[in-house]
């Protein structure tokens, strides 16, 4: 079930997933946010964001003046035209981010509906089947599905067993098994049945299904702001405030100075130093986070999950499956005293032939592998075979006088007991030394004699080492459960570099462990996918359920993995801190652009009434016009230029937030306090070259 | 809430009678005992007269005396009227009346310049001693005095730095020009800094 | 600049750098109820007290309830005040006989010492009583300096505590600031202070004969030149040095004498000024360790104490450069520095302090909400002025007003680590406390309200020639200047003046009044209100994945944060007030 993520350190493009990248700006969707763009002018839309907000009013108070100067023949009214076109381009520039970053989640949207289409269902009513739109469906229903036929809704198998297409919804081509009971019993409405039949308990009504969800949530129809945008929108306003303030009293001291501003020039300034290029971004860094966790096959409930991902202290992750690759397999034989390498592969290969298990396939592989034993058939042996039972905690074959066993050390001793005989000291320790070493040892018997152990290890994946260490320079510690006993947890830990474990971890222990690491004030992230799964799942502050699994888990966690792939939980912490991390990063250099704008502004506000304040111009702007202009054309052009930064995300290499911290500061607030020194002055030269000012 | 207002009444009054009475007086009292001259303000008698302050400035003209700089208190060092000029540094007043200083000045030296600026209380008892000096030659002139006898008197009333660290060195114009009336008129009976009693 | 005026400077800061840990632990001994050497002598007294009026020690106060025990306690020190003030011909210890105040005086000058501002709209040597001065205005000082101590401390304890409700009790942090430590520092200061010749006593003003009287031209009522002979001079007396150590220790500011601590009798020697300059950051900057000491955090505490220090020095050099400058208007003036004089810029400056002590006092003096003066802010040069004026606008956060300072620079670190979380990818966290909408919404409140108060009412101000302009001494920049520097320093609480502005009229006595009151209680409501809910959080423990608040980087950070939402804010008003002025002094104009 879980396949292997190639390691990545670098989030920041999104190449993780399987499909193929799609580009951060591409034509169709490009063209459609633009019309967009128009249309989100709406000013009762445009307050929910109250620094674009203040720029429209801005725009439109331009607007007007400019028209009524217009009506009077006033001369000289280019400045002003270009100014009050500038204003409405930030505005629409600014709406534009925000459609592209829906624009993204549309194109999938349409996609997810294809697979919606109207299906007949075939519903089962007091034993008849009926034939029914999949529109009419309500919860509890039962409905019959067949080969070839398309699930109507999202359900439960009640009875049967098939494979199953989700590529729709999944994007992965190679179907799944689902059948009833167990945790493997959830079905997809949209996905479709490729082999045999199953009987399903419809679990959703219509437009209230996983499906619908998607949709929506692709759209961002339902984005909600998450506490931390909340937060930052507060900040902003706050800031806008602070700023409308400055430029509004900036009046009465230019009167007192006996150097009146226009307008025009009051609005320039007001727009450059509120936070527009953190204002106009912002949500569509929202929608592009969400995207991103989309393009990475998961579904979070809400944005707030995806930010409580980036918070994240603790995470637990399930041995089997996660850290280790799902089975533990045979990796050596070590004979008794006396005993000959061939004789113990050969009674252990014999053992295991029936055994269908992925340890007693593992087991006939090694024997092949090392001593070139090739695998018999059962029926030739005459063979009888004695499966693991509760009881014996053994299992093995007994054929033609040859009783062979094989079982955990202590039961094999039992065994040997009934014999006369025990285990031999030299086959203690070594059973003892692997489980010291985290395996488990197998042991061998024949007729009352052991032969020797096989050791069966725990894989660790490929590259959890890395990760972990990484997770840890996050600040995040890895707790590993697992059944295991101490012991062999603890060496699988080692191994694992995991920073703690929970051994013979029962669902209450896993509960226990969540609550008491959230008592301390820290949050706490899982995988799950079975029933038992569930509550721990609602408990942790985020729950990733595994799309594989049941319903019960998929409902209580806040997010749902498509792939179910557990170690998807490390990429989901990573694009939660790279959402926060894009918004911060933005919002300080929005703020850090001030600097430059004032030395920009001021002495060309001032020049004409005091040219000593020509002084303060720095960047040697070529008039006042054009020094004005050029701030404001920087402020609207950065918006456009940082779209790709804000769909794509700040790049993020995990590490220490201190090291984190210093790079951003360096990047964004260094930078933006240079940059428009730079962009300014070039636009300067621009406008002035062609004649615009 | 009721309540606390009760508090916050009783709480003021008796904290008042502790803190606005007790404390200045038990402050008053040990001052008295311990340092009687220093709580008074350092008054400076001369037969039987008081004269001043020692930290307090005087207004002196003409040449015999050696000036304090220009003050801003009521109509010059008035001691009840405590005040600087306020007067910003491109205010026309101010750098007129500096101009008017230095123009004053007789000599084509360059005056010193708390010669010709007042101070934040106008009651700056001090001068640089750079300030004592320029006017040796002034003071000289018009006493009588040598020039010589002028600068070691200036320098025996150098206040240098305290702790010779802190502050800057100045001199004295009240304690200077008292000493120098003492040569001027040759009369050995001026006490200096005598306190009251 | 020389060598022996940094010397000075160093000194000083030496004094504040070793005091900070011993006095910041003493004070969280205090405010945790724990022991100290003095409780045998002042455990009694305290008991006795809270009998008195009524306190229950164990009561803890949520934000609100310790709010309004704050407020009313205010109220009624005020109103003590403004009776005293009006009646005080009528109560003893008046012994030049002055007249009862003014109504719109009386209500400024009881919000200027109930506020913590100590604004004086009056010279107090012809206005206060001995009885005002000591019984309506000293007590005030004990009282807004304990009311901002217990304040900053209810808001360390929101930081400190997990999962409360309760900040502590106000009545009980307000005896411990005052008795425990307030009023021992203070008797200690007031007599090193008479020592150095700051004087202390209840007579009448002396009468000295004059050495030389003195015959002055004055125009008269009539219009013709009148000639008059001086040969007197008024000596002001009075009990100062009780009130000086309590008005630099207590950051108020509040002058015994119009001059305020650049009057002789305030402030004698320089070895007072550097005690008196010592007493202002003294308690201010052993506030960081006491944050330090009770979150547990002492390195946090040192962090805060670096930036604030980092703002300190910034201002002090420039302040002490930009006052070494010739001004390029006067001539025929020596103003170099040398062995003999201290040069530079001495207009509104004492001899004994020359040019480096006066610049250390106005940086220190306006870094924290102190606002006592040792030279004429208004006579300072132009970029000299304006390091005072940048100081007050940045919310007196370098180690400011006893207790203000320190919960003003929480609500910036606050803003801080709000933008740093966001940029280490987490939700931001301070001191394992999340921050999150709603305290970013209060914080931003209180940021908010300064710039409210002090950019209208001095637009109103400027563009009124009748109440608004007709006050002012100085014209041009300068003017703007006078009238800004006016609402800066009342609505944050800091009273230093550009003093050629006539305070003193209905229009600005009302209006300043306003900006006091505004400026401190609008502003601790949200304040506390942030610890009130900061206090029920609880608090995560810190990982490497958490901000740590504790290095270099978080230190520069907030300067940072400081100087651009605090500085940003008012580029455009200094532009045109001290910028402009200092560029056309250069330019050779003059108003």
């Amino acid at each position: 079930m879980s396949t292997q993520v190639a390691f990545e350190p670098l989030i920041g493009s999104d190449t993780h997933s399987g499909k193929s990248r799609r580009s951060i700006m591409n034509a169709p969707i490009a063209r459609r946010a633009a019309i967009d763009a128009l249309r989100k002018l709406n000013p009762i839309a445009m307050m929910r964001n109250p620094v674009m907000f203040v720029v429209e009013v801005g725009s439109v108070l331009t607007t007007v003046l400019l028209i009524s100067d217009l009506a009077r023949r006033l001369p000289n009214t280019s400045f002003d035209l270009q100014i009050t076109l500038w204003l409405w381009f930030t505005v629409l520039f600014a709406n534009f981010a925000e459609a592209m970053a829906e624009g993204r989640g549309k194109a999938q949207a349409d996609a997810l509906r294809q697979a919606k289409s109207e299906t007949i269902a075939y519903r089962i009513r007091f034993g008849v089947v009926e034939e029914v739109p999949s529109s009419r469906l309500r919860a509890e229903d039962l409905v019959r599905v067949s080969a070839g036929q398309m699930i109507p809704g999202d359900g439960e198998v009640v009875a049967g067993v098939a494979s199953v297409d989700e590529s729709a919804i999944t994007g992965e081509s190679a179907p799944v098994i689902r059948e009833a009971g167990g945790d493997r019993s959830a079905v997809t409405g949209g996905t479709r049945v490729l082999s045999d039949e199953i009987t399903v308990r419809i679990t959703s009504n219509p437009g209230e299904t996983f499906l619908d969800r998607m949709i929506a949530l692709v759209e961002g129809a339902e984005r909600q702001k998450t506490p931390n945008e909340i937060a930052l929108n507060i900040l902003l306003a706050g800031l806008t405030i602070i700023f409308l303030l400055a430029v509004v009293t900036l009046q009465p001291f230019a009167l007192y100075s006996r150097a009146p501003q226009s307008i025009f020039v009051l609005v320039s300034l007001l727009v450059c130093l509120i936070p527009t290029t953190i204002g106009g971004l912002l949500s569509a860094i929202g929608i592009a986070g969400m995207d991103r966790l989309v393009q990475h096959n998961v579904l979070a409930t809400s944005g707030r999950a995806v930010e409580a991902a980036g918070d994240v202290n603790t995470l637990l992750l399930d041995k089997t499956g996660t850290i280790t690759i799902g089975n533990r397999q045979a990796s050596e034989f070590i004979p008794a005293p006396g005993i000959s390498n061939d004789r113990l592969a050969d009674a252990a290969q014999l053992s295991s032939l029936p055994d269908e298990t992925p340890e007693g396939r593992s087991i006939v592989i090694l024997a092949k592998e090392r001593y070139g034993l090739r695998g018999r058939e059962l029926a030739q042996l005459n063979a009888v075979f004695v499966p693991f039972s509760a009881t014996t905690r053994m299992s093995g074959i007994d054929l033609e006088g040859r009783s062979i066993r094989k079982g955990a050390a202590d039961a094999i001793a039992r065994y040997l007991r009934e014999f006369g005989g025990g285990l031999p000291a030299e086959v203690q320790s070594v059973v003892e030394g692997i489980a010291r070493s985290g395996g488990t040892p197998l042991v061998v018997a024949e007729n009352g004699r052991a032969l020797g152990v096989i050791h069966l290890k725990d894989i660790v994946k490929g590259g959890m080492r890395e990760r972990f260490l990484q997770l840890r320079a996050m600040g995040i510690r890895t707790v590993m459960i697992t059944g295991d006993n101490p012991l062999t947890a603890a060496a699988i830990a080692r191994e694992a570099g995991v920073d703690d474990f929970l051994a013979e971890a029962k669902p209450k222990d896993k509960m226990d462990l969540i609550r008491r690491e959230q008592s301390e004030g820290k949050l706490v992230a899982m995988t799950g996918d079975g029933t038992n799964d569930a509550p721990a799942l609602a408990q942790a502050d985020v729950g990733v359920a595994m799309n594989s699994g049941t319903q019960a888990a998929k409902e209580a966690g806040n997010m749902v993995d498509l792939d179910s792939n557990p170690t998807k939980l490390i990429e989901i912490v990573a694009i939660g801190k790279q959402l926060l991390m894009t918004r911060g990063a933005l919002t300080t250099f929005s703020i850090a652009n001030d600097v430059a704008k004032y030395f920009a502004i001021i002495p060309a506000m001032f020049a004409g009434a005091f040219p000593v304040l020509n002084a303060l111009n720095i960047m040697h702007l070529r008039t006042p016009q054009s020094a004005i202009l050029s701030a404001i054309i920087f402020n609207a052009l950065i918006i456009v230029l940082l779209i790709p930064l804000a769909l794509r995300g700040v790049k993020y290499r995990p590490s220490s937030a201190a090291a984190m911290l210093q790079r951003n500061l360096l990047i964004y607030g260094v930078g933006g306090v240079v940059i428009p020194f730079i962009g300014i002055k070039a636009i300067d030269l621009a406008i002035t070259a062609i004649g615009l000012a | 809430m009721k309540r606390h207002l009760i508090t916050a009444c009783l709480y003021t009054a008796i904290t008042a009678i502790v803190l606005g009475v007790g404390y200045p007086l038990l402050i008053t009292g040990i001052a008295r005992l311990a340092f009687p001259a220093q709580a008074s303000g350092e008054l400076v008698w001369r037969n039987g007269v008081l004269v001043g302050s020692r930290l307090i400035g005087q207004p002196f003209s003409g040449d015999h005396y050696f000036h304090s700089r220009p003050s801003a208190a009521g109509s010059g060092y008035d001691a009840s009227a405590s005040s600087g000029s306020n007067l910003g540094p491109t205010s026309k007043p101010l750098v007129e009346r500096i101009a008017q200083s230095v123009s004053s000045e007789k000599t084509e030296a360059p005056v010193p310049v708390d010669l010709v600026t007042a101070s934040g209380s106008g009651l700056d008892p001090d001068i640089s001693p750079a300030a004592a000096l320029y006017q040796v030659h002034r003071v000289s002139s018009a006493t009588g005095i040598p020039e010589e006898t002028l600068r070691r008197l200036v320098a025996a009333h150098i206040t240098p730095r305290q702790l010779g660290l802190l502050g800057e060195p100045r001199v004295n114009v009240l304690e200077l020009n008292l000493d120098l009336g003492r040569l001027s008129e040759n009369k050995p009976n001026i006490s200096r800094s005598q306190t009251n009693p | 600049m020389t060598v022996n005026g940094w010397l000075q400077i160093a000194v000083f800061f030496a004094l504040v750098l070793l005091t900070t840990k011993p006095l910041g632990k003493y004070m969280a001994r205090v405010f945790e109820g724990r022991r100290t050497l003095l409780d045998p002598i002042l455990v009694p007294v305290e008991r006795l007290l809270y009998r008195m009026t009524g306190v229950q020690r164990e009561d803890e106060m949520r934000w609100t309830e310790y709010g309004g025990a704050m407020l009313l306690f205010s109220l009624a020190t005020m109103l003590l005040t403004y009776v005293i003030e009006r009646a005080q011909h009528i109560l003893p210890w008046n012994p030049q006989h002055l007249a009862g105040v003014t109504p719109a005086l009386a209500w400024n000058t009881a919000v200027s010492f109930t506020t913590n501002t100590n604004w004086q709209s009056y010279v107090p040597e012809q206005t206060m009583s001995y009885l005002t001065q000591m019984l309506g205005l000293a007590t005030h000082n004990f009282w807004s300096a304990a009311t901002g101590i217990a304040l900053a401390v209810a808001f360390i304890r929101g930081i400190a505590r997990r999962e409360m409700k309760t900040l502590g009790n106000f009545w009980v942090d307000l005896t411990r600031a005052t008795l425990w430590v307030l009023l021992p520092i203070s008797i200690v200061l007031a007599l090193v202070l008479v020592s150095q010749g700051v004087i202390q006593n209840l007579r009448p003003y002396a009468t000295a004969q004059i050495l030389q009287p003195q015959t002055q031209t004055t125009t008269g009522p009539d219009g013709k030149p009148a000639t008059a002979t001086i040969s007197t001079q008024t000596i002001a007396q009075g009990p100062a040095a009780s009130q000086e150590a309590i008005k630099m220790l207590g950051t108020n500011g509040g002058g015994f004498f119009n001059a305020n601590s650049a009057h002789p009798f305030e402030n004698p020697t320089p070895f007072s000024n550097l005690l008196e300059m010592f007493a202002i950051f003294l308690i201010p900057a052993g506030l960081t360790a006491t944050l330090g000491e009770m979150t547990g955090s002492p390195r946090h505490g040192w962090a805060v104490f670096a930036a604030m220090a980092l703002l300190w020095f910034a201002g002090v050099f420039t302040c002490y450069w930009a006052e070494s400058q010739p001004s390029p208007l006067v001539h025929g003036v020596e103003q170099r520095a040398s062995l003999n004089q201290a040069g530079g810029n001495m207009e509104g400056k004492e001899v004994r302090f020359g040019i480096a002590n006066s610049a250390l006092f106005a940086t220190v003096t306006t870094d924290a909400s102190c606002g006592a003066v040792n030279s004429a802010h208004d006579s300072f040069t132009p970029l000299g002025g304006m390091v005072p004026m940048v100081n007050i606008l940045l919310g007196e956060i370098v180690f400011g007003g006893v207790g203000a300072g320190l919960y003003g620079m929480l609500i910036f670190v606050i803003i801080s680590v709000f933008i740093a979380g966001l940029m280490v990818g987490r939700t931001p966290e301070y001191l394992g406390k999340k921050i999150e909408a709603y305290d970013v919404q209060l914080a931003m409140l209180y940021l908010l309200i300064f710039p409210l108060i002090i950019l209208c009412l001095s637009a109103i101000s400027v563009l009124s020639p009748g109440f608004g302009l007709s006050a002012l001494t100085n014209q041009g920049p300068h003017g703007l200047s006078e009238i800004f520097y006016a609402y800066t320093s009342a609505t944050g609480n800091n009273g230093s003046a550009f003093a050629g502005l006539s305070a003193n009229t209905r229009w600005y006595n009302i209006t300043l009044g306003i900006a006091m009151f505004f400026g401190r209680f609008l502003m601790i409501v949200p304040m506390l209100a942030v610890a009130g809910n900061l206090v029920t959080k609880r608090r995560a423990p810190a990982s490497v994945g958490t901000f740590p608040v504790t290095t270099p980087l978080f230190t520069a950070l907030l300067t940072s944060v400081i100087l651009i939402v605090g500085a940003l804010t008012f580029v455009p008003a200094l532009s045109l007030g001290p910028v402009l002025e200092h560029l056309m002094m250069h330019a050779g104009q003059v108003f």
